[in-house]
């Protein structure tokens, strides 16, 4: 690659994707966000606030470490992990959330919503906005709110009203159209924070930018402690937030390979998965042109995994660009291969990684013992496994 | 010209206003909906919207996601209301159809080929409320080609500029979305309709046709007063939602609503 890349264009779009897919009353309000955004993006004085958060209340820079245990027992490439599961909150939606949150109080929003699967995004939202002091309502399907409990109780701890989404398939994009729908409700005094690189312009782009901390990190403490840059990097994909923000700043080094982990749920020949990019059609959702998982009249379909935060039917519409122009890769793997993951770096590195940052691991087992032993895989260790507890315990008969 | 334009012309003769209601296609069931559309032109109906179920109906309340719902578990598809919609147009040749959905079914059809069935369906109108011109242009151009009404929403928070650019990508009508919020949502404010509706008409020309919350006879008649036409959905579909072991009932409930919004908008 000659050119930088650069993308996206002004109205948001990666080739035929990304865009401002939305119903008219959402018109203004993502374009008075879009004008917030480019003009933060430049101000020293909001950058330096960013950087403090980042630094004092997420912790920050979160290490890269060399799992050399778990790679010399695969006997393969190195293993380094981008460990974001030591962020405040346990995961690295947390970079994103504070970033959002402070454009939320310059354009004087009191009120802010999100959407959630897992619980991680609506917990890093809830924190940030009880730091702010703002009212803060959390959409999240009825389904996930049964299998993500405990999140439910922090979030309501930390003063977040949890709303149980009971309509289409009570999971992560039905939250997503409730916060929508709130949204149009109450577009003067809300701030939509949304919790991946979904969503309509300029959401994916924004999002990813603040995730992109994780990538540009990486890229300084690989050339640090390695001496050179990283030959692959491995990242799950439920939206694609935690994967973009490593993939980023390394698109333009194109020895690099990148590479997206979907949910393959219980395998992707039984339909029973959560793998737009490797099983999906291009179509619109949420604000923008992605690929999707859809029947043959064009209804999305429900979607499975044991992870409620890769139980998305969509995916960010920059890796649906970064698919089709070959310069990322998607892979998938299965629920029983993403519990493998988990076991492994459990008892290999004494890291509890979360169910969704386990299918990383999983393809990054199947990956490390192809390469040789000089050659360097970076894996995004997005969050820690806590949350998981009881689905975990639950699976394998234990009360806990 | 196009039925739409007819239609609303004929009315300004006369000094009416369009009567639009709204329902889903295949709700409650898919036998529902062609009798339904013809009891509703009985009724007084200038123009019918006819819903394209989706699974995921971003900008609907509650009533109409269900509507959405049942017909889906029908498996009502948008190749199906398109068939609903040919055969209505057998028997009527004067009504106005206007589809009414998301885009992603449209997308998953692929554009030629939606516009190319609703051609042949003889539909006259197609309203995508996830759509906006900005990302319209290729769309509008296949129906625009075919003599379908491309039809815009425009929302209270619509600048000048926005009802311009929906003045030139659209035709037929406008649809004037009388409040922030969902379908089906609380109450709406009279005086900020009217004043809205004066800065919409300083941009365009074409009829506005209002709705979302438009719920009993009065509003209907006061909103009457304000814009060209009146577009009810939730309320109709409320009917059919209160009957559901007796669609027969819903249908006559439906039929006296619309029969009494007629009246009032008319006297
Ligand atoms: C720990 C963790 N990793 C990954 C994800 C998936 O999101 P994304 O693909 O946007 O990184 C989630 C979502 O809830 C998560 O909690």
């Amino acid at each position: 690659m000659t050119e930088k890349y650069n993308m996206p264009d002004e109205r948001g779009h990666f080739g035929p994707y990304g865009g401002m897919f939305v119903a008219e009353t959402l018109m203004l309000p993502i374009q008075e966000l879009n004008a917030a955004y480019q003009q933060y993006l430049d101000d020293p004085e909001f950058i330096a606030e960013l950087d403090a958060d980042l630094k004092h209340y997420v912790g920050r820079p979160s290490p890269l470490y060399h799992a050399e245990r778990w790679s010399r027992e695969l006997g393969g490439a190195q293993i380094y992990l981008k460990r974001e599961d030591l962020n405040h909150t346990g995961a690295h939606k947390i970079n994103n959330t504070i970033g959002q949150a402070l454009l939320a109080k310059r354009m004087g929003k009191t009120r802010i919503i999100a959407e959630t699967g897992a619980g991680q995004h609506g917990v890093a939202t809830a924190t940030v906005a009880a730091r702010l002091g703002l009212e803060c309502v959390v959409y999240m399907g009825a389904v996930d709110v049964a299998r993500q409990s405990l999140n439910v109780y922090r979030m309501k701890l930390l003063g977040a009203k949890v709303v149980a989404v009971e309509s289409g398939s009570k999971t992560l994009k039905d939250a997503l159209n409730e916060a929508l729908r709130d949204w149009v409700t109450n577009v003067d005094n809300t701030f939509y924070i949304i919790g991946t690189v979904a969503g309509p312009h300029p959401y994916p782009a924004m999002v990813r930018d603040f995730q992109a901390i994780i990538g540009r990190e990486a890229k300084q403490q690989c050339l640090d402690q390695a001496g050179r840059l990283p030959d692959a990097l491995v990242a799950c994909v439920g939206g694609g937030s935690n994967a973009i923000g490593l993939f980023y700043p390394f698109i333009d080094d194109s020895s690099v390979k990148m590479i997206g982990v979907e949910a393959a749920g219980d395998g992707i020949e039984t339909g029973r998965h959560s793998a737009p990019l490797c099983a999906g059609r291009p179509g619109v959702l949420h604000g923008n042109r992605t690929y999707l998982m859809e029947d043959d009249d064009g209804e999305i379909i429900e979607t499975h995994s044991i992870s409620a935060g890769l139980d998305y039917p969509g995916v960010g519409p920059e890796h649906a660009w970064l698919k089709d122009t070959g310069r990322a890769e998607y892979v998938n793997i299965t629920d029983t291969e993403a519990l493998e993951g988990f076991h492994a770096l459990t008892r290999m590195e004494g890291i509890i990684p979360a169910l969704e940052s386990s299918h990383a691991m999983a393809y990054t087992m199947k990956l490390a013992p192809t390469m040789r032993k000089d050659e360097i895989i970076i894996v995004c260790l997005s969050g820690r496994g806590d949350k998981d507890m009881q689905t975990m315990a639950q699976r394998e008969g234990i009360e806990l | 010209m196009s039925r739409l334009a007819a239609t609303f012309e004929e009315l300004s003769k006369t000094g009416r206003k369009a009567l639009i209601p709204f329902i889903t296609a295949g709700d409650p069931r898919p036998d529902f909906t062609l009798p339904m559309m013809h009891a509703m032109v009985e009724a007084g109906a200038d123009v019918i919207e006819l819903g394209v179920p989706f699974s995921d109906p971003m900008a609907d309340g509650p009533v109409i996601q269900r509507a959405s719902e049942r017909a889906l578990d029908h498996k009502m598809s948008l190749r199906r209301t398109l068939a609903i919609a040919t055969e209505f147009r057998k028997t009527n040749q004067q009504t106005p159809v206007v589809l009414m959905g998301y885009v992603h079914p449209i997308e998953a059809m692929g554009y030629e080929d939606f516009a190319n069935a609703a051609q042949r369906a003889e539909i006259d109108g197609v309203l995508t409320v996830d759509l906006p011109p900005e990302e319209a242009e290729e769309c509008v151009a296949l129906l625009k080609a075919r003599d379908i009404d491309p039809i815009f929403l425009l929302a209270p928070n619509s600048s000048d500029d926005r009802i311009k650019k929906m003045d030139t990508a659209g035709s037929g009508y406008i649809y004037y979305v009388s409040l922030k919020g969902v379908t089906g949502a609380g109450h709406l404010d009279i005086a900020d309709v009217e004043n809205k509706l004066n800065l919409i008409r300083a941009n365009t020309r074409l009829p506005v046709a209002i709705g979302f919350g438009v719920k009993d006879a009065q509003t209907a008649k006061t909103i009457a007063g304000i814009g060209d036409g009146v577009v009810i959905g939730s309320a109709l579909i409320s009917k059919i939602e209160a009957n559901l072991d007796d669609p027969e009932r819903a249908k006559s409930e439906i039929i006296e609503l619309l029969k009494s919004m007629r009246q009032a908008m008319d006297s």
